[in-house]
């Protein structure tokens, strides 16, 4: 029998404040532990928690950048939750009015699109880091209280490459809008995974399995995999799924049940007293609706139709947005966009990769990279120069004009020039002289070079190429 | 987030279980009818038709009690770490976790 997969994730997102959600410790990784923390964020009895209003600005960005309707009336619960990293006993969360509710992301696998509903986004906070040791267990309460958004999928996703798609998208739009850092290996962005099977056709889903302790996308992808076959396999030989939280062990490559108790998820969500509602007023949210962005794969097909380039191009421009924003910046004031998507794509990017920069930290300019694409296109220098002159923005930065002129870089054009270089090169040369004479076509390549050497790399390749050719012809 | 398993009558034993707290069966028989006289009380309220009242989602009529985002230094570690009944590397120490 056939079976379909069915796929709901929640990711779980820490917002980029300076301070946590209730208290105004200062959020940070990889500061000693509990060394961020005060009576608010260790749940001592009596302290109050106060809102962070840019935690639900970014929630409601968030909300907005993917279409989900804004709750004008929203307000906080507490999730009784016994676990020694949540010392209230209770998590300050979300339960029937979220900031967020429904909106979409379009993903794509081999070509085909597809929308993945969004069921919801909320509010809350990052309970404390445990670490095992032996015989006993450590908290670290820095994380404890650090804006948490959960942002709950449809159960849209029916293979385990759809839910690796969903998460890169999601993380570019996040990165887009600056609500997160999304650095997997800091835990910016954790996920649980809810998959079930059911036979072809079936209406209803299959019993689920709740998969937990995924740190990276790639992970996410290898669970679902070994979860589909064991659930596939099990309903194959007539066994039931049992619905369960199940840990994926990254080592292994396998995950186990966690035996937790049946009644787990009975969390007894009530008003949170401590906190007043939140009210958004419809202008307020209409504000913050005008500064977002574009979406990513919006700007992806703009690029390509405005611009004239590859939809790969386009991909790559629009995959990161400063990265995206220097590409507009220089395109518009050059006349040849595409050349301007080329430097960026091989020049730009390496530099960036091989120094593990970013561009705001690089003294080169949209402005310098246009006007350097429009020295080439003038023919005021050759490929070889503008490349010189990249390696001299990049470093110091500067006006590509005046560094063409300081550096004796312009390209001569000279015909007198150039053919008295050439003749140089054929008197220089006279085996390779012979060979192109006798078909050796290569020689050609070999004598273009000697003269582009004695130019010192300044000569106009084709004319070069035209006036050797035309001696060695005559 | 959704709540399962939950029983709609009154049952002392589950929550009680919920809350950790561990009852004999001779408290559960004792507890038993005393909440359902509590709730039942409560429940008078029920009676009230209410349909058009718009809920009330806190007691004061208060909204948006809001801070800037704005940081400032915690507690000390030697005063956070002086609660802790045993401590490791800086950490809370607690047995060990199993789930």
């Amino acid at each position: 029998m056939n079976y379909e997969t069915t796929i709901g994730l929640e990711v779980h997102v820490q917002l980029k404040t300076q301070s946590k959600m209730f208290c105004a410790c200062p959020t940070g990784y990889g500061a000693a532990p509990n060394t961020l923390v005060c009576p608010v964020c260790l749940g001592y009895p009596g302290a109050m928690p106060v809102m962070n209003e840019e935690a639900i600005r970014l929630t409601v960005l968030t909300g907005l950048m993917i279409g989900s309707n804004i709750n004008e009336l929203s307000k906080f619960d507490r999730k009784s939750y016994f676990y020694p990293d949540m010392p209230k006993n209770y998590q300050i969360s979300q339960y029937d009015r979220p900031l967020c509710l429904g909106g979409s992301v379009v993903i794509e696998v081999d070509g085909v699109e597809k929308t993945i509903g969004i069921t919801r986004i909320h509010l809350e906070e990052d309970v404390g880091k445990s670490t095992h040791m032996a015989r006993s267990s450590g908290v670290d309460f820095n994380r404890a209280g650090h804006p948490l958004m959960e942002i709950v999928t449809d159960p849209d996703m029916t293979s385990p490459a759809e839910a690796y798609a969903f998460l890169v998208a999601l993380k570019q739009i996040l990165l887009y809008i600056g609500v997160s850092d999304c650095n997997l290996e800091e835990g910016n962005m954790r996920c649980d995974v809810n998959v079930s099977m059911r036979p072809a056709g079936q209406k209803s889903l299959g019993t689920k399995a709740e998969l937990k302790n995924l740190n990276t996308f790639k992970g996410v992808q290898h669970a679902l995999h070994y979860e589909v076959e064991r659930q596939s396999g099990m309903l194959t030989r007539g066994e039931r799924v049992i619905q369960e939280t199940r840990r994926w062990d990254p080592d292994q490559g396998i995950t186990t049940s966690m035996r937790t108790k049946e009644d787990a998820h009975d969390y007894r969500y009530f008003p949170e007293p401590d906190l007043m509602p939140v009210v958004l007023a419809a202008a307020q949210i209409g504000a913050l609706k005008a500064t977002l962005p574009e979406l990513p794969r919006t700007r992806r097909f703009r690029f390509a139709e405005q611009y004239g380039i590859p939809a790969y191009d386009a991909g790559v421009l629009s995959a990161d947005r400063d990265i995206a924003d220097f590409f507009e910046a220089a395109a518009g004031l050059s006349s040849n966009p595409k050349a301007v998507s080329n430097w960026i794509m091989t020049d730009v990017l390496r530099v960036l990769a091989e120094r593990e920069t970013t561009l705001a930290a690089l003294p080169l300019t949209a402005a310098a990279l246009a006007s350097l694409v429009g020295l080439v296109d003038k023919g005021s220098i050759n490929m070889t120069g503008a490349k010189t002159v990249f390696e001299v923005l990049i470093d110091n930065g500067g006006d590509p004009a005046r560094i063409v002129n300081e550096r004796g870089l312009a390209q001569v054009s000279d015909g007198g020039a150039i053919e008295s270089l050439v003749d140089d090169a054929i008197v220089a040369n006279p085996r390779s002289v012979e060979d192109y004479r006798n078909g050796k076509k290569a020689a050609l390549q070999f004598l273009v070079g000697q003269v582009m050497k004695q130019s010192r790399g300044k000569a106009n390749p084709p004319m070069v190429m035209e006036i050797l050719m035309r001696k060695l012809e005559g | 987030m959704q709540t399962k398993n939950q029983p709609t009558a009154l049952n002392v034993a589950y929550v009680a279980n919920l809350a950790r707290l561990h009852l004999t069966d001779d408290e559960i028989a004792t507890f038993q009818p005393q909440m359902e006289h509590i709730v039942g009380y409560v429940q008078q309220i029920g009676a009230l038709d209410v349909s058009g009242v718009e809920p009330t989602l806190h007691a004061v009529e208060v909204t948006n009690v809001l801070r800037k985002d704005v940081s400032r230094p915690g507690l000390d570690h030697e005063r956070v770490m002086a609660n802790a009944p045993s401590e490791v590397n800086g950490l809370f120490m607690v047995p060990k976790i199993v789930e």
